[in-house]
């Protein structure tokens, strides 16, 4: 059965992004690449540390593998842009994945500065997927601003602490349905990818949890499976999802104008 | 001169372009991508591309990332 995800008019057979931060070296990056399946995988620009591994990333990330690059390290829409911008001229391509953080302690993303990078760097040509709180208007005023996927954040970067924001996410999953919805940090374990999946997320992402494994691409492969396995079960069984709706306590009418 | 490298301020003795300048902090060049007061430098123009007093000078590459 062909069930592509189609982001920025591109396909993807695989549902399931890694990250390539914190791999204990780069040849078992590669293999967990390889064994996720993943055709889209995220990379970051830094300055050159000469203490640090001099390997060229490039030589490690399987051909046909499509490059996001995030703009970590931003902690405004200015410096996303400029990050963005050394990214695609410097030939890595023009999908960029928005983080615009603005604390160290949360890492949270800050809605504001990564609404306006997502409107420049739309407007500029790039695919753009920003990092962002599960927050359904917020969402929708990125889609107006030309995103091309969004990453509502499962729980804070690097917990593995899961789907805590599930009942928000799956607001988004309900209601946005011009652009992907791919679940991004805190998936710590395969069960969260399913999870995810099963509530009609898009797509998943995952890095710390695979990155710190005893065997990560073991790890890499049970979490492609469990993407898949959380996709079909979505869509075997007819879309049926529990519906999150609200229920007004005070009155909604006999207010100003009605 | 002086110019600023990766936020460190580094004394240079003669004009050098973007070529020596890496061999010079024994830099390889494959994977480097060099911004200069905020503007990319392609390695096409890295022979040609002399450091100037002041500049600002990135040097940064790609590294893993999530």
């Amino acid at each position: 059965m062909e069930d592509d995800l189609i982001i920025g008019g591109n396909r993807f057979s695989s549902r399931f992004l890694l990250g390539t931060g914190k791999f204990g070296n780069k040849e078992i990056m590669r293999q967990a690449i390889v064994d996720s399946g993943a055709q889209l995988v995220t990379v970051a620009v830094r300055r050159i540390d000469k203490e640090k591994s001099t390997e060229n990333i490039l030589s490690f990330i399987p051909q046909g593998v499509l490059l996001l690059v995030n703009t970590s390290g931003a902690r405004n829409a200015k410096e996303a842009v400029r990050i963005a911008n050394i990214a695609r001229e410097a030939g890595y391509g023009n999908w960029i994945k928005i983080e615009v953080i603005a604390d160290t302690k949360y890492l949270l993303p800050d809605n504001e500065e990564t609404l306006k990078a997502t409107e420049m760097l739309a407007a500029a040509g790039f695919v753009v997927l920003p990092y962002i709180h599960p927050d359904l208007y917020f969402a929708r005023a990125l889609v107006s601003a030309g995103a091309a996927a969004v990453m509502p954040l499962g729980s804070l970067i690097g917990s593995g602490e899961g789907l805590k924001m599930e009942m928000m996410i799956k607001i988004l999953v309900e209601e946005i349905t011009e652009v992907p919805i791919i679940v991004d940090a805190g998936i710590g374990k395969p069960s969260d990818a399913a999870l995810a999946m099963e509530i009609g997320a898009d797509a998943v992402l995952a890095n710390t949890a695979v990155a710190i494994a005893p065997n990560p691409p073991l790890l890499a492969g049970a979490f492609a499976r469990a993407v898949e396995a959380g996709r079909m079960g979505f869509l075997a069984t007819g879309q049926k999802k529990e519906k999150p709706t609200a229920s007004a306590s005070s009155p909604l009418d006999g207010w100003l104008g009605k | 001169m002086e110019v600023t490298i990766n936020g460190t301020k580094h004394q240079l003795s003669a004009s050098l372009n973007i070529s020596s300048l890496l061999s010079l902090l024994a830099i390889e060049g494959e994977a480097v991508i060099v911004e200069i007061n905020e503007k990319i430098v392609k390695k096409d123009f890295w022979q040609t591309t002399f450091i100037k007093d002041d500049d600002v000078i990135e040097l940064v590459s790609l590294v893993g990332g999530g």
